[in-house]
């Protein structure tokens, strides 16, 4: 259940940055969510809705964009789509893909409400 | 509506702000710190995971039977309660310091930066952290260690690295343990889970061992050695979070 901890890392970071501007609410927070980051989207949803409780992002709406996972082989230089942290390259068939995107657990941005 | 009052008055507004942070910068940045600490006094400091029950705590046990004397050893244990494997390790004559996570499913690095101050491990000594058992929740968790390395047993099925993917790709290091029961395994055994396991990280560094008698334990102990006695610790780098341009 590291999805909690995800959750809760959420939290604390757009808090963090919505206090120094000063904001009351948080009304949007976005993040990226890698599909290979190791990351039940159906746990972290379900953890955020008990991470937000009073918190500034109690109300705020979660926009979600999820990673495909994408590979670029070590041996012959092929970029491809992959769903998996073990799939072979489609073209020579090597184990030694490294990845380009798919970890990703980001926050990209957040929606404050302040008072000026 | 706001140019229709001549009195100066509070508003308001709505405001984007650009984040662009990892989620787990906090933690990420605690790591670093632990590694800026152990770079500083040349401490070898290895994260060993694993599911509960595939002898990490034995295997602790027999390596530092074997390289007592030899190197100065530090442990901190994680679980999610009890002592009993700090008192293993206490049993041995080595500072050992438990971390209970209580309900947590792993350690995070500012639980090592707590636990490390009570240990206070010297220059050149090789820190093992023995990790809550858990092949899914510790993987993401950066520590500040120059190595992470997952033990799979024999018994556990040579699918595991295949199952549990990410703890496999985050290692450096795949100790297979309990060789010795081999033969009373169906399956096409060790070679299997060694394939598996380098699928998912041709880079892994594979020892084969039995924790209880001994077999391949000289191998994973003569490299630990030589890499604590190494002066270069460019290694503390490998697992840096922030050694790589564009991922912060």
């Amino acid at each position: 259940m590291h999805e909690l901890s995800i959750a809760q890392s959420i939290v604390e970071l757009a808090e963090e940055q919505a206090r120094q501007q000063q904001a009351s609410v948080i009304e949007e927070v976005e993040i990226e969510i890698g599909r290979l980051a190791g990351v039940e989207i159906q746990t972290l949803t379900f953890a955020l809705e008990s991470a937000v409780k009073y918190t500034m992002l109690e109300k705020a709406r979660i926009v979600r964009h999820d990673i495909d996972g994408e590979g670029r082989c070590g041996d012959c230089g092929a970029c491809f789509k992959t769903e998996a942290l073990f799939s072979p390259c489609p073209q020579c068939g090597s184990y030694a893909v490294g990845l380009l995107r798919g970890k990703e657990l980001r926050v990209k941005s957040i929606v404050i409400n302040r008072y000026v | 509506m706001c140019n229709t009052h001549e009195h100066p008055h509070h508003h308001n507004e709505q405001a984007v702000l650009s984040i662009e942070q990892d989620i787990l910068h906090r933690n990420n940045l605690l790591a670093e710190r632990n590694r800026g600490y152990f770079e500083a006094k040349r401490i070898l400091a290895l994260n060993l995971m694993s599911s509960p029950g595939s002898g990490k705590t034995s295997l602790l046990e027999e390596t530092i039977r074997r390289l007592n004397g030899r190197l100065a050893m530090y442990v901190i244990e994680g679980d999610q309660q009890t002592s009993n494997d700090a008192n293993r390790i206490a049993a041995l004559s080595v500072p050992v310091f438990q971390v209970n996570t209580g309900t947590g499913c792993h350690l995070e690095a500012g639980m090592i930066n707590h636990a490390l101050k009570h240990l206070a491990p010297p220059e050149g000594s090789l820190l093992f952290i023995e990790n809550v058992g858990n092949l899914i929740c510790p993987a993401m968790f950066d520590l500040g260690e120059a190595y992470k390395v997952v033990v799979v047993s024999t018994t556990e099925g040579d699918d595991k690295p295949l199952k549990y993917p990410h703890i496999f790709w985050e290692a450096n290091v795949c100790i297979i343990n309990k060789t010795d029961l081999l033969p009373y395994l169906d399956g096409a055994g060790i070679q299997t889970l060694r394939e598996n396991a380098l699928k998912v990280n041709p880079q892994l560094q594979l020892f084969e061992l039995s924790a209880t008698k001994g077999a391949g334990m000289d191998a994973w102990c003569d490299w630990l050695y030589n890499i604590s006695k190494s002066t270069s610790l460019i290694t503390s780098f490998l697992n840096s979070k922030y050694d790589k341009p564009g991922i912060n």
